[in-house]
């Protein structure tokens, strides 16, 4: 590959070839308080042409590597760091088994982890990131990893992907500094990357025990309801990538997870009033 | 090969530095054999990065083993009731066996084998057990009936999971015509229900998959089984086995291709070093190398599959029909 980058984000190592320097020169600067890799990677990501001649000719970014899809659409170069990013969530969604993987964002205060779930549009990474901005340790917004030996979630805290409105509601409390550059017309909308606090980054190797599971909904009249292990149990595993290639293990740490934390979802009008039900809970 | 050498000695890898140990896992990724490497590994003293990557593999691997021992038993339960056993092909049948073939090995789609003149009835036990019809287009399934070795591949509605029911090894338009009734009357009780071919005719099965159908993607786990089998099992009379199948060719060049790869002997030939490029074509990214061969073989892999006239025809008729749904 002509261009490469690794890094490494908790317990997880990536090495991103490209056939282009543009996705690689995003990244640097994205990752800049991040370790580079000083070990053989987890997982590989190629960014390649889709077709050789697309390397130059309407370049077209194919999202390939260890792991691939065999129908994911390529973006065009303009959109290579979102292809990356996609390329090392693509990996670790479909080849971890060591850790199971919630799709869910996380954070941390006193030791108390915090799962924050749900669909798409819920508003968990805004809420994520925004706790990371008033007081809590971010842990990632994307993949909480869960160590079915220990029970223990370990940190993924890469930079957010905050989209279309999110990324205004994040501006208004961030510097500039923080942010990446901003995707525009991408098939998610507007996307733009917000650097987790170098704090969080600094404590990435730090597991914590996950205390409580939220459901946030946004667009809703504010509520606070509890919900059950066995509804928990099945939200999580539509939202987990790996829960059936797991097997047993898989079973296991998400029934451990289910009966020793409570978990409640919440319904909410605006991030603001949001924030504050995070706080009372 | 720094894969096929770490397979056959795996203390080559210690000599390997961070950029190997990269390379190495990425190709042996790619080719579905990092399980295998895993397991060859084991217990040799590797980097950490190096040692989390096959950790993951291991966990994979067992994963992956109870999951197709499972399928196993499903597809052994609902043709318990018409009374015949299953056979089981390739990667499932070194599992459920406990042969050194399947250590570590991953396993995609459940094969079995089963007499023609019983597919009839193994259809529908099969569709009532909740299998379905990956495929519903005419054309495809016409196809398959006529012309194939299996029937359409069918899906587990709940489980997801695949199972390709053979009546023999290779599809009616290739050349050599394999001597199914004979693989089935020669197979070998695994288990109560539970049957393999014989060690001779699953090396003569590997070989023929190589050599007389497909384009080679994925041979060196194909001969990686091989070199199991041979290892395991004394195999005398695998030469005349083949040459009763009409695979005596393929089988030779199956077994000397292994050795080439897994052992020190030479190739002979131009032709044994264009499969061994064309089987080592894998860069330290996991990417297919030497496109220009590859491709030579994925023609080579229609040409031998069916008559030419025969191919036209069928490659015309497909291109109408992706031209229709696009």
């Amino acid at each position: 590959m002509r261009h490469v980058f690794d890094v490494r984000v908790g317990p997880i190592g990536f090495r991103i070839g490209s056939a282009w320097r543009a996705p690689v020169a995003a990244m640097e600067v994205l990752y800049a308080d991040y370790p580079r890799l000083a070990e053989v990677p987890n997982y590989t990501v190629r960014l390649e042409p889709e077709r050789p001649w697309r390397r130059l000719i309407r370049p077209s970014v194919a999202i390939r590597g260890d792991h691939m899809l065999p129908d994911a659409l390529p973006l065009p170069l303009r959109q290579g760091l979102l292809a990356a990013e996609m390329g090392m969530n693509l990996q670790i969604a479909l080849g971890e088994r060591r850790f199971l993987l919630l799709h869910a964002a996380s954070v941390e205060k006193d030791g108390r982890g915090l799962i924050l779930t749900g669909e798409s549009g819920s508003g968990k990474s805004t809420l994520s990131a925004l706790l990371g901005a008033n007081g809590w340790r971010f842990m990632g917004d994307e993949f909480v990893l869960l160590e079915p030996e220990t029970g223990l979630m370990h940190p993924f805290p890469r930079p957010v992907s905050l989209k279309n409105a999110s990324i205004d509601a994040l501006e208004a409390v961030l510097p500039d500094s923080r942010f990446g550059p901003r995707l525009i017309g991408t098939p998610k909308g507007d996307i733009r990357h917000v650097k987790p606090d170098p704090a969080a980054i600094a404590a990435m190797d730090r597991p914590v025990i996950p205390r409580l599971i939220l459901f946030p909904r946004y667009g809703f009249e504010t509520a606070v309801r509890d919900i059950l292990p066995g509804e928990v149990f099945v939200r999580l595993t539509q939202a987990s990538t790996n829960y059936t290639a797991m097997g047993e293990r898989g079973f296991d740490a998400l029934t451990r997870l289910v009966v020793s934390v409570p978990a409640k979802a919440i319904d909410y009008r605006d991030t603001a009033t949001a924030l504050a039900m995070v706080e009372a809970l | 090969m720094i894969l096929a050498r770490a397979l056959a000695d795996p203390a080559s890898v210690l000599s390997l530095d961070h950029e190997g140990w990269t390379a190495l896992l990425c190709m042996a990724h790619a080719e579905r054999l990092l399980g295998t490497l895993a397991h060859r590994v084991d217990g040799l003293p590797v980097p950490d990065g190096a040692k989390a990557v096959l950790g993951n593999a291991r966990l994979n691997a067992d994963a992956g083993r109870v999951r197709a021992l499972w399928e196993v038993e499903m597809a052994r339960r609902a043709l318990v009731p018409i009374g015949v056993p299953v056979i089981l092909l390739k990667g499932s049948a070194f599992l459920a066996a406990g042969l050194e073939a399947g250590q570590g090995r991953m396993v995609g789609d459940l094969d079995i084998l089963v007499p023609r003149d019983r597919l009839d009835e193994v259809e529908a036990v099969i569709l009532q057990a909740g299998w379905e019809w990956l495929k519903v287009d005419a054309y495809d399934d016409q196809y398959y009936r006529t012309w194939m070795h299996e029937l359409p591949p069918m899906i587990h509605r709940d489980r997801d999971a695949m199972i390709d029911v053979h009546h023999t090894i290779l599809p009616l338009t290739a050349q050599p015509r394999p001597d199914a009734t004979a693989m089935i009357a020669d197979s070998v009780e695994i288990a109560p229900g539970l049957r393999m071919l014989c060690p001779e005719d699953m090396v003569i099965h590997s070989a023929a998959h190589l050599f007389a159908d497909g384009d080679l993607s994925g041979g060196l786990r194909n001969l990686w089984d091989i070199r199991c089998l041979v290892a395991d099992y004394p195999l005398d009379g695998v030469e005349a086995r083949a040459g009763m199948h009409g695979l005596l060719v393929e089988t030779k060049r199956a077994l000397r291709l292994a050795d080439v790869l897994f052992s020190d002997s030479k190739p002979r030939g131009i032709m044994d070093r264009l499969y061994l490029a064309r089987l080592n074509a894998r860069d330290g990214w996991g990417s297919e190398a030497h496109k220009l061969l590859r491709f030579s073989f994925y023609i080579r892999s229609h040409l031998i599959r069916m008559p030419p006239a025969m191919l036209i025809r069928h490659l015309f008729t497909k291109w109408r029909k992706a031209r229709a749904g696009a």
